[in-house]
């Protein structure tokens, strides 16, 4: 009995973390129309920059400041902000796929750094040890399981009362005005980059709070735990629960979670002997289709949007600008 | 008229580039066989998106376009050519990166007579000739838009499309165009015109339109309606009064 | 230094074969394409199954071209899989992108091309494992060219720097000689003005695929010849292509060649001060470079 809910508890304290950044790609994406390729790298930034604060100090290693989590914490955050800051002053005033090659570009230098700066992030074995908040007062382990849960239940509640507070504030509505027309946007007298910059900085660090928590958790952080698929992953959540939607991105993470790990379990257990070296790649195929069958079938997702766009198509002013293309195409 | 008059007949068209929002609303026109028909009318009247649904540019939600008697309503632009129908675009009309030569053999590029017809039109367009290895870009505004014509007329076409043909000209380049236009109506091919120009553009036309609102209002010839004064005043009123 | 720079230029061409097909792609169909470096690995690995194939129906093609560890099998299997890999590509836009272009936003296209980025690299790691293959297992030696300093160059190295550079010849006589290479550039310039012209554009799209997936084929195949074969050869090539299209401008053909070159080269010399785990960000870098310096590349123009 304790087993199961011992495993529930991780599993959900798991899902949770990744309905928490799921949040953070809600509102880059869903909301605001900007394309973050590389989730994986906001979400490493939150892991290791909450680490190297609050981690203990290796010897030959920066960092290992040992800061209390209340530090640490909110500096792993800062740190996924910085960068988003840095990638969004360069990118969000051009082409739109611009952001989604620089941020596929920022995961993949995050990826080398964190693979070959053994000096700053222990390389590949990664960096182990990381004092737990309140893990000394709790003491027993499956209590401590429960209370973590809590801890991440309840920053998950804030985030998502948050962001649905703030989508349905003036300042959502020109969030979205600006995803569907940019120019309607601007002649609200509203400064569509700025605007930008700020949802892609604010997503970017919720995908940090995500992040840290996760270090949080498991007290250890590798570069193999931030493998390029956690993107698709998030992705596959949001498109699943329905982008634009913060209650879908919650739901999509919880059943994408659940997918991912059943698949994983059935996989192990009854796929022949000559499939097993194969599972992890079966599991990506799957989430690859989800996302393309998604597009192709649902494009609203299990809970679409519930404020409508203000123009009849996404976007249809100013993404279909290829508009002579379509109309002449279609047979 | 009678029907085998007609180059060119729109019949309550609507069109618009998104769906359930039509610019154009049941707009007809006739354009005769060898005529230079203008149409004229206030900004945002629809004039270029007219031309535009002529030319398989823009969907048309419903009504029809007969070529020549037979409908050509909702066939691609790019097959318009080989029916006889040419489109010369307001501005970017040429291809800046290709040479003068290529824009033509672009042109000409699903015709028979290729090589002849080239040179028929280097005889008939001679500064052409004289620049045809430059890029198309290095041309002055007068000999793009020349270009343009000449791209149009490649497929030898019944019916020429043109959408502001003298906007950006010097007033030297602009009559030029629009002689040429006239011209050209000599030699068998029947014109469609939208020109912001409005006195120019009724001095060579035989026939006008006037579209206001997505549907035409008034039309006659085109003499009568520069003389027209009820006309003149509210249709081209704002010009006049805004011209010192 | 100088070796450093040979290798460089060896990527560079390898780099610039990729990078075509997508700066047209991206240009026409005006979506950043994350899954087109995977045509790299479809045409690697589709090469080695005909090469295998033919090797066993014709024995005698196992023989190799002069001092190459390049067999007829393989010269062969590259032209094979050149065809293979193109109509590959309009497959895969027929059956995503093209359905989703008829009824969604640019962004949704960049999103599939994630997904089947992910799927393709994950089915060829299904059927031919993870582990790096060669086409050939004979050890191919490297010619000494100078001593002092020490420069090593492989055969298979030269002939794949005159390959690629044959094939990037003839696209550039097709461009600038054929009815057909002017209706392409016209279409990357003005893709209305090119269909009033004549040019019907999902053709044209069609046919940038089929170019663009056999070009991306055959530097999948100069780069498994050289290095080896990996299901993650593709996902490798995402960034420097993305890096070569963003340098040249895009929609340059001429563009993306140079900076396929220019990406090869800087990745080649950063590794004179750089370790070699690095060297993947290199592109990255560049881009941000270029995003600041010269935001529609050497050769690009502002659209919209």
């Amino acid at each position: 009995m304790i087993g199961l809910v011992s495993y529930l508890a991780f599993f959900a304290t798991m899902a949770s973390i990744l309905a928490i950044a799921t949040l953070g790609l809600n509102l880059q994406w869903g909301n605001t129309g900007l394309f973050n390729g590389g989730v994986v790298a906001f979400f490493g930034a939150g892991a290791y920059g909450t680490m190297l604060l609050g981690g203990h100090p290796e010897t030959g290693q920066f960092g290992g400041f040992q800061l209390p989590f209340v530090i640490a914490f909110p500096g792993g955050v800062l740190f996924a902000g910085l960068i988003a800051w840095i990638v969004g002053v360069l990118t969000l005033r051009l082409r739109h796929d611009y952001l989604a090659i620089a941020t596929f570009g920022v995961a993949v230098a995050f990826e080398a750094v964190t693979r070959n700066a053994e000096w700053l992030t222990g390389g590949a074995k990664g960096m182990r040890g990381f004092p737990r908040p309140l893990e000394a007062a709790i003491g027993d382990n499956f209590l401590y399981g429960l209370f973590f849960l809590g801890l991440v239940l309840t920053i998950l509640v804030a985030v998502y009362v948050g962001l649905e507070r703030l989508a349905h504030s003036p300042y959502g509505r020109v969030l979205r005005a600006i995803r569907e027309d940019e120019v309607a946007a601007r002649s609200l007298g509203k400064s569509p980059a700025r605007l930008r910059l700020e949802a892609f900085i604010a997503g970017s660090m919720i995908m940090g709070i995500a992040g840290g928590l996760y270090t949080a958790f498991y007290a250890f952080v590798s570069p193999q735990d931030l493998a390029p698929i956690l993107t698709f992953q998030v992705w596959a959540m949001l498109i699943v629960g329905g982008a634009g939607n913060n209650r879908g991105a919650v739901l999509g993470a919880f059943l994408i979670w659940a997918a991912w790990t059943l698949s994983g379990f059935a996989l192990s257990r009854f796929a022949p002997a000559a499939l097993q070296l194969h599972a992890g790649s079966i599991q990506y195929i799957l989430i690859g289709l989800v996302i393309v069958g998604m597009l192709l079938w649902r494009p609203q997702g299990l809970l679409p949007e519930r404020i409508r766009p203000t123009l009849t198509g996404k976007g249809a002013a100013r993404t279909s600008a290829p508009g002579e293309f379509q109309g002449g195409q279609n047979p | 008229m009678s029907e085998t008059g007609a180059a060119l007949r729109v019949e309550k068209l609507v069109a618009g580039y998104v769906r359930d929002l039509p610019i154009l609303r049941d707009v007809d026109l006739t354009l005769r066989r060898n005529a230079l028909t203008a149409i004229i009318g206030p900004n945002g009247a629809g004039k270029s998106t007219l031309i535009k649904a002529i030319a398989g540019l823009v969907p048309v939600s419903s009504g029809t376009v007969k070529l020549g008697g037979r409908e050509i309503t909702g066939i691609r632009a790019d097959e318009m050519g080989a029916l006889g129908m040419a489109y010369v675009p307001q501005t970017d009309n040429i291809f800046r990166t290709l040479t003068i030569r290529q824009n033509l053999l672009l042109a000409l590029r699903k015709a028979q007579d290729a090589v002849t017809r080239l040179g028929e039109l280097f005889a008939l367009f001679a500064p052409l000739a004289a620049k045809q290895d430059e890029k198309a870009g290095a041309l002055s505004g007068g000999q793009r838009q020349m270009l343009a014509v000449a791209m149009a007329l490649a497929r030898r076409p019944q019916v020429m499309l043109m959408d502001e043909p003298s906007a950006g000209l010097s007033p030297k380049a602009a009559q030029e165009v629009l002689e040429l236009a006239r011209g050209l109506t000599t030699q068998g091919v029947s014109i469609l015109l939208v020109e912001q120009n409005v006195r120019a553009a009724l001095a060579v036309a035989d026939h006008c339109y006037i579209l206001a609102e997505g549907r035409n209002q008034v039309d006659g010839p085109a003499a009568a309606i520069l003389n027209d004064p009820v006309v003149g005043e509210i249709y081209l009123g704002a010009r006049r009064a805004g011209s010192p | 230094m100088i070796q450093n720079l040979l290798d460089g230029i060896l990527t560079g061409s390898i780099v610039s074969l990729g990078a075509i097909g997508l700066t047209l792609i991206m240009h026409m169909l005006r979506f950043a394409n994350f899954s087109y470096a995977e045509l790299l690995g479809i045409g690697a690995y589709a090469a080695l199954v005909f090469d295998r194939m033919f090797a066993a129906l014709a024995p005698v093609l196992t023989a190799k071209v002069g001092p190459l560890s390049l067999t007829l099998a393989l010269a062969l299997s590259v032209f094979v899989a050149m065809v293979f890999t193109g109509v590959t590509a309009i497959i895969i836009d027929r059956l995503v992108f093209k359905r989703i272009r008829e009824k969604a936003d640019a962004l949704s296209m960049v999103f599939a091309s994630f997904g089947v980025a992910l799927i393709v690299r994950n089915v060829i790691t299904l059927v031919f494992g993870l582990k790096a293959q060669l086409y050939s297992n004979d050890i191919a030696f490297a010619v000494v060219l100078s001593r002092d300093p020490l420069l090593l160059v492989k055969p298979d190295q030269v002939f794949v720097l005159c390959a690629a550079l044959a094939l990037m010849f003839a696209l550039h006589l097709v461009l600038s000689r054929t009815t057909f290479g002017y209706a392409l550039r016209a279409v990357a310039e003005n893709s209305s003005l090119a269909q009033v012209t004549g040019v019907r554009l999902s053709t044209m799209v069609n046919m940038v695929w089929l170019i663009g997936g056999a070009l991306s084929a055959a530097a999948g195949v100069f780069y498994a010849l050289t290095n080896h074969l990996s299901p993650a050869m593709g996902h490798n090539f995402v960034l420097p292509v993305f890096a070569a299209t963003i340098v040249g401008g895009i929609g340059s053909v001429y563009g993306a060649v140079l900076g396929g070159f220019i990406v090869g080269i800087a990745s080649g010399l950063a590794l004179l001060v750089l370790p070699s785990g690095y060297i993947p960000a290199m592109p990255f870098l560049i881009i941000l470079a270029v995003l600041m310096i010269r935001p529609h590349g050497l050769f690009g123009e502002a659209r919209e």
